[in-house]
């Protein structure tokens, strides 16, 4: 072989031969490369011993994979706490943890109780701060209250908003000039208000058209809920130097509070190959099925960590995370999702809402053909999973030995 | 009709009302069950054509005897059609989307055909298709025409529960007065001046005489005159007529109702026609669905179902009384609703907005929903989980001379539990000896089976004769013994270690005996906990107990790869102490120690002592027990790094990290590289060593043991101090308004955060202080160190200081306005007000801080109740979805209909139970290459083994096979 000196073509063939997958074949190659050749017999040796213990590593067939994941899972559930808020990693961020977090991933609600978004950065706006400031400044939702001071003037009955013109070539650090920003202020005030402005340098004034004290106190309110920059959903983003698990140097993280995922990609500096949110749904309208379910198995993951239960095997949440993609969209697991769209009436019945599951089988004329575990507990008979999964056809293996030596080589059986 | 000897396949529907007449065994007419006699009242709700109940007596339909008799339907005729409460809302549905002329669906054919091609299409893709459903009759309740026939549609009003109405919008009967109203000027507007009549007959183009005439009361403007002076005058000269529907209407309508037309509707018409949802006749259950009970005064009680008949009958009679003397509308329509009511409570007794039917105590009736639904309803309660015999529950108790194969059960449990012996010429003399045992000695018989099928009980009296009479070909259930295999199991059964199969040791007493070690699966303690046990009847089912579920089949845990059980406890706290610091041994105590293994002879002393004496170490006893082969280094708990070469223990201490549960090195690695027997005999023997070593060194903790010498306390009681001054410092830079907040918070958390932070310090250096005080011969160090049990916090909180009380993650801050408690000036921002206990357990709590004490435990407690049910749920759940999946043959994970769900479980296809979570794949290439090059292989057997030609043998019981059991050290017991 090219890259080993000492593996000649007999021993790739003898290992080449074995049922073993590449990574392990690669292993033994680099084992008798170290070792600076060994003997076909002995090469053939190792690989046997490796195929071996691999097969013995494998699932068994006829395993129930599905039951042992779902316990897998649950039950380090009664260890975990109920406490709501507590932190992760960032102490800034409240975030949804344990059991609580759990359960919500598992019921695959469309918004988490509290939203949040890791954002990566690329280039130099990793590297420096200014320019990662840049990119908070173009998502989290500025208000009013931020920029400047509000006061609102009954007797002439004008709103006055006093601008800080530090905050605005901070939020804004792309104009150079504090006017043009306060006329863009202005501007998004007209529109969002449907009044007219007027400005004098950083000052901007409006009142209602007709005086009225309503009006008035109205316009206050809603100009406090007006999004000047950045993305509404977003409330607070925190910056955050963190070592980058790949390269080891250090970079600009962002957290924030509040997801949105699809409007956040696009902004420039973000990389979009490494900014996650934990909304499972954002995920999947905006980068497809397989990445939620990676987004899935994250989650519960770190929610495990969090809790210290990071023993919990990845292939226990691989599978229910697939179970949950299996149909090209997000599924629930309980009675809206998975449990709710088996095919078996009684299973279904069996689960949640009883009555209602028998009343529409009968209208609908459904009939159950008791494929599935549940049904067969139910009608008495052995499930068709594990050991019930095995026919056992008995026969005289003289008869069937003779028949097999007319033909020349044995005929695969249909089961 | 035959009962199937299996079922196939399970058909829903409705049935035709012809159908239940035709398998009705009678008609019932009369609403009584029995007579003064006893007997039961023909044609009466307990008419022995419908089942027996009583023992002895002969069903009059199907001829059998009470028990074999399932029973039969009878039925009632209704004297006028019902709703079926369960339909409403589908009811509902078709009553919108046809036309109550001709029946039709309300859509065009084209229409039609769309939805019942997008019904199969998601039918096909195995989706909800209530979606399709629901837009095929929002559109077809649009149609103000029918497209079919053209009559006009009217609106159909739903009065929950079963009330139908047809609304139909017709001129209000007060139509002048209020075009009169509308054309006045409004009084508050100046501008408006009102209308004239004869401006509104010119923008309405309707003539000036006519509107004169309407507003006089003299015409009725109807159709477009009404639509025209309604948008002129912008208001509503309608008023809703509502027409009730009567079951009886509702029936005539929905037999019109074509075939093609609902199955648009998503309706099977060959096993569902919508009109059999208004109910004609109907159904009487068998008695043998409602017996009657007989109470201890010989009063007989009834089954709320017949009730509930006897309600329905009653008011039925009534129905046709009244209706052939020709009493008034209103009086029929009353028992009308009142026999809808009757049959509504019947089918369903929950239905919201009906008072529920009582019991004459006030007790809401079980009807027919209530009796399916819920957790103990007959799905989940009756069908899923089933009741079964040869069960047997009671508390537990610790054995440490089992072995964790085994279970000790009581003699009177054994005696109740039997196993069916078929009795040949090989075993006639030990099954004839167990019949003369009889039932009550044990290992007796309780039951023979003859050949011919006929079972005889063993008595006392009839056991000796009985026992000579017994042949091959007969069969013996013979009373449980040791070596037979049964299943074990702890509520509440969160993983599959919670079910295992132990073999029998038959003990006196009244407990089940465990060994210690098989507590972690079970998460069982001896505090008075129950377990349950079950005798297993088919040799299939021994069979896979023995292979699958035996408790050292058990021991890698598949939620992480390792092992769960293992050394616990006192154990550890024993290999603790043998193996750290190596202490000396003299031959007397290395046999003591040793002696209740299975190692009967020492190894090589390790030296002499000074006076010449042969010591052999603590280290050297372990390694004992250890493979010859075994190589392993790790680093232990304790901290120091263990080093196992050639089977023998060179440094390091032995603690959990090395034999524990969960996961400890050693016992992972034999039931990984060795064999499932060999860590079972590993771990039965560590356990034994463990406890002889702690009893020879002697462990015992009691208070003095947490108390620290007066100077420590002084220690602590300053670090304790400048953490308060610390804290007073910040509450003063926050009072000054100069706190500078952390980002993202406020100044007010901020401040909170750091004074918990210096409070946690202050805990921790109390926490050094004491912990520079302990020795570390010290048995709470020793036990935290080894993690047998405790933590250094436990011993911190003992001797240092509790420290801060939390509740929601804060430190205390609820009771009164601004204040925890009354002995507090208000917004006292300080330690002690807000529940940081600076005292110890050990010197003890003061009343206030007690109270913070238990507002934090209180708030622990609380937690524990609401997670257990909401992981409860969410387990339940979990299973419920994943139940399906099973790997096949060619290592795709498929649910029982073939679904493909992944293409290699966990994306390589390896057992969760063989590899941990925290290694790729549990293949040691180097190490397998150097065992074949260096062909160190013992005999060729061992090597064929290595190779994976030749399979390990096999030990199915404690008693028999190959491998190190008992079989080996002793002789086989015989059975009695």
């Amino acid at each position: 072989m090219t890259e080993y000196e000492h593996v000649t073509e007999d021993v790739e063939a003898l290992v080449e031969d074995r049922d073993i997958p590449r990574r392990l074949k690669l292993r033994i190659y680099d084992t008798i490369e170290e070792r600076e050749g060994v003997s076909p017999a002995q090469a053939d040796e190792i690989a046997q011993a490796v195929e071996a213990r691999y097969l013995d590593t494998r699932v068994d067939p006829l395993d129930p994979v599905g039951t042992v994941s779902a316990q897998s899972i649950g039950e380090p559930g009664t260890q975990m706490t109920m406490n709501t808020f507590h932190y992760a990693g960032v102490a800034e961020i409240d975030v949804t943890q344990g059991l609580p977090r759990l359960i919500e991933l598992v019921d695959a609600r469309k918004t988490p109780d509290t939203p949040m978004m890791t954002v990566y950065l690329e280039g130099e706006y990793a590297t420096e701060r200014e320019r990662a400031h840049e990119v908070v400044w173009s998502m989290e939702a500025t208000k009013i209250l931020a920029l400047g001071d509000v006061s609102t003037n009954v007797a002439d009955m004008v709103v006055q908003i006093d601008l800080n013109e530090d905050t605005l070539m901070e939020r804004w650090p792309t104009v150079d000039n504090v006017d043009t920003v306060a006329q863009e202020i202005a501007e998004t005030i007209e529109d969002a208000l449907g009044v007219k402005t007027r400005r004098s340098g950083t000052v901007v004034e409006f009142g209602p058209e007709a005086p009225s004290y309503r009006r008035l106190l109205q316009l206050v309110e809603e100009l406090r809920d007006i999004v000047f920059k950045g993305i509404e959903d977003i409330t607070r983003v925190v910056i955050r130097k963190e070592e980058n698990d790949e390269t080891g140097d250090e970079e600009f993280v962002l957290y924030t509070e509040g997801s949105a995922f699809g409007d956040v990609l696009p902004i420039e500096g973000v990389d979009a190959s490494r900014t996650t949110s934990n909304n499972i749904h954002e995920i999947h309208r905006n980068l497809g099925i397989e990445a939620a379910r990676e987004a899935i198995i994250n989650e519960t993951m770190n929610t495990l960590r969090e809790q210290g239960l990071d023993d919990v095997n990845v292939r226990h949440l691989m599978l229910v995370a697939d179970i949950m993609t299996n149909r090209g969209e997000i599924e629930s697991i309980g009675r809206h999702g998975i449990s709710g769209s088996k095919d078996s009436v009684l299973a279904r019945a069996a689960f949640e809402v009883t009555v209602n599951h028998l009343l529409d089988a009968a209208i609908h004329g459904e009939e159950d053909d008791l494929d599935g575990v549940i049904e067969n507990v139910i009608v008495g008979k052995p499930i068709a999973i594990g050991t019930g999964d095995v026919d056992l056809r008995m026969g005289s293996i003289e008869a069937s030995a003779d028949d097999e030596t007319d033909a020349a080589a044995p005929e695969p059986s249909d089961d | 009709m035959q009962t199937p000897k299996e079922i196939g396949a399970i058909q829903f529907g409705l049935m035709d009302p012809e159908t239940y007449r035709d398998m009705s065994a009678t008609k019932v007419i009369t609403a009584d069950t029995y007579d003064d006699d006893g007997y039961p009242i023909d044609m009466g709700l307990m008419d022995p054509r419908l089942g027996v109940i009583d023992p002895g007596l002969q069903c009059r339909t199907c001829g059998s005897h009470s028990g074999s008799c399932n029973g039969h339907f009878g039925h009632i005729e209704l004297a006028a059609p019902v709703i079926h409460v369960g339909f409403t809302k589908l009811i509902r549905r078709l009553l919108r989307s046809t036309c109550r002329e001709c029946g039709r669906l309300s859509l065009t054919d084209e229409e039609s055909e769309e939805f019942r091609d997008g019904l199969t299409r998601t039918e096909e893709l195995g989706e909800d298709w209530t979606d399709v459903l629901k837009s095929a009759v929002r559109q077809a309740r649009k149609a103000n025409n029918c497209p079919h026939c053209g009559a006009p549609q009217h609106d159909i009003k739903h009065e929950k529960p079963t009330t139908y109405y047809e609304v139909q919008d017709v001129l209000a009967g007060d139509y002048s007065e209020r075009i009169a109203s509308a054309m006045q000027p409004d009084e508050d507007d100046e501008d408006d001046a009102g209308m004239a009549p004869s401006t509104l007959a010119d923008q309405t183009g309707i003539e000036l005489q006519r509107v004169n005439q309407i507003l006089s009361g003299e015409f009725r403007p109807v159709g477009d005159d009404r639509k025209k002076l309604e948008k002129a005058l912008d208001v509503d000269l309608t008023e809703e007529d509502m027409n009730k529907l009567m079951p009886s209407d509702i029936r005539d309508w929905f037999e019109d109702i074509p075939n093609e037309d609902i199955v648009t509707l998503g309706i099977d018409p060959n096993r569902a026609r919508p009109e059999w949802m208004i109910l004609t006749v109907l159904p009487v259950p068998p008695v043998t669905a409602r017996p009657s009970i007989t109470l201890d005064n010989g009063q007989r009680s009834e089954d709320d179902l017949t009730h509930k008949l006897v309600d329905i009958i009653r008011i039925n009679q009534r129905f046709m009384e009244n209706r052939e003397a020709g009493a008034p509308q209103l009086i029929i329509e009353d028992l009308w609703e009142l026999l809808q009511y009757h049959v509504t409570t019947f089918i369903d007794n929950e239905i919201s907005g009906t008072p529920p039917a009582r019991h004459r105590s006030g007790r809401p009736l079980k009807t027919l929903s209530q009796r399916l639904k819920g957790k103990e309803g007959r799905f989940r309660g009756s069908l899923s989980g089933k009741r079964v015999n040869f069960s047997a529950r009671t508390v537990i108790s610790p054995d440490p001379t089992l072995s964790l194969n085994e279970v000790g059960v009581p003699e009177r449990v054994a005696r109740e539990m039997t196993q069916t012996m078929n009795v040949t010429e090989r075993n006639l003399e030990r099954a004839q000896q167990y019949v003369r045992n009889g039932p009550e000695g044990h290992p007796g018989a309780n039951y023979v089976k003859r050949p011919d099928g006929r079972r005889l009980k063993v008595t006392e009296k009839n056991c000796e004769e009985l026992a000579d009479k017994v042949e091959p070909a007969w069969e013996v259930n013979r009373h449980l013994i040791d070596g037979d295999i049964v299943i074990f199991n702890r509520q509440p059964s969160l993983h599959r270690m919670s079910i295992m199969a132990h073999e029998v040791v038959v003990m006196p007493y009244k407990t089940f005996r465990l060994n210690t070690v098989v507590c972690p699966p079970y998460n069982a303690d001896f505090d008075g906990d129950e377990m349950n046990m079950h005798a297993l009847q088919t040799e299939e089912a021994r069979a896979e107990a023995r292979v699958l579920m035996r408790v050292q089949e058990q021991i890698l845990s598949p939620r992480f790869g390792q092992n769960i059980i293992g050394a616990i406890q006192d154990h550890i706290s024993g290999t603790y102490l043998l193996t750290n610091g190596n202490p000396h041994f003299s031959e007397t105590q290395a046999l003591d120690l040793l002696r209740a293994t299975s190692i009967d002879t020492l190894p090589e002393p390790a030296g002499e002592e000074e006076d010449g004496r042969p010591y052999w170490t603590g280290r050297q006893l372990f390694s004992e027990l250890l493979p010859d082969d075994l190589n392993l280094e790790f680093s232990s708990s304790t901290g120091d790094d263990v080093v196992i070469r050639d089977g023998q223990l060179v440094e390091g201490t032995i603690d959990e990290d090395a034999v524990g549960a969960f996961g400890g090195e050693v016992v992972d690695t034999l039931a990984k590289v060795y064999s499932k027997t060999r860590s079972r005999v590993f771990i039965n023997e560590v356990a034994s060593l463990a406890m002889r070593a702690i009893m020879h060194f002697g462990f015992s903790i009691g208070i003095d043991d947490e108390s620290i010498p007066e100077e420590a306390n002084e220690q602590v009681d300053e670090a304790i101090q400048s953490a308060y001054d610390r804290v007073q410092e910040l509450i003063e830079i926050y009072e000054a308004g100069e706190l500078e907040s952390l980002p993202g918070r406020t100044v007010d958390e901020t401040l909170e955060m750091k004074i918990m932070q210096q409070l946690g310090k202050a805990r921790d250096s109390a926490g050094e202080i004491a912990d520079d005080h302990f020795t570390d011969e010290n048995p709470a160090v020793v036990m935290a160190r080894s993690g047998a049990r405790g933590s250094m916090l436990n011993l911190t909180q003992m001797a240092g200081c509790v420290g801060q009380q939390a509740v929601r993650g804060e430190r205390i801050n609820r009771g009164y306005e601004g204040r925890t408690l009354s002995h507090y000036q208000r917004e006292d921002l300080s330690a002690e007000a807000h529940g940081f206990v600076e005292n110890s357990y050990r010197g003890g709590l003061t009343p206030r801080e007690f109270f913070f004490h238990a507002m934090g435990g209180r708030e622990g407690l609380v937690d524990t109740a609401v997670r257990t049910s909401k992981s409860g749920y969410l387990q339940r759940r979990l299973i419920n979805a994943l139940s399906e999946l099973e790997a096949q043959y060619d290592g795709t994970v498929r649910d029982t209909s073939g679904t493909i769900v992944q293409f290699e479980f966990g994306e390589d296809g390896t057992s969760p139970v063989k590899v941990s979570s925290n290694e790729k794949d549990g293949i040691d290439v180097e190490n397998i290459a150097d065992r074949v090059m260096d062909a160190e292989f013992t005999s060729d057997e061992e090597k064929e083994r290595f190779l994976g030609r030749r399979e390990p043998p096999t030990n199915l019981s404690e008693y028999a096979g190959p491998g190190l059991d008992k079989a080996q050290s002793t002789e086989v017991e015989s059975d009695d």
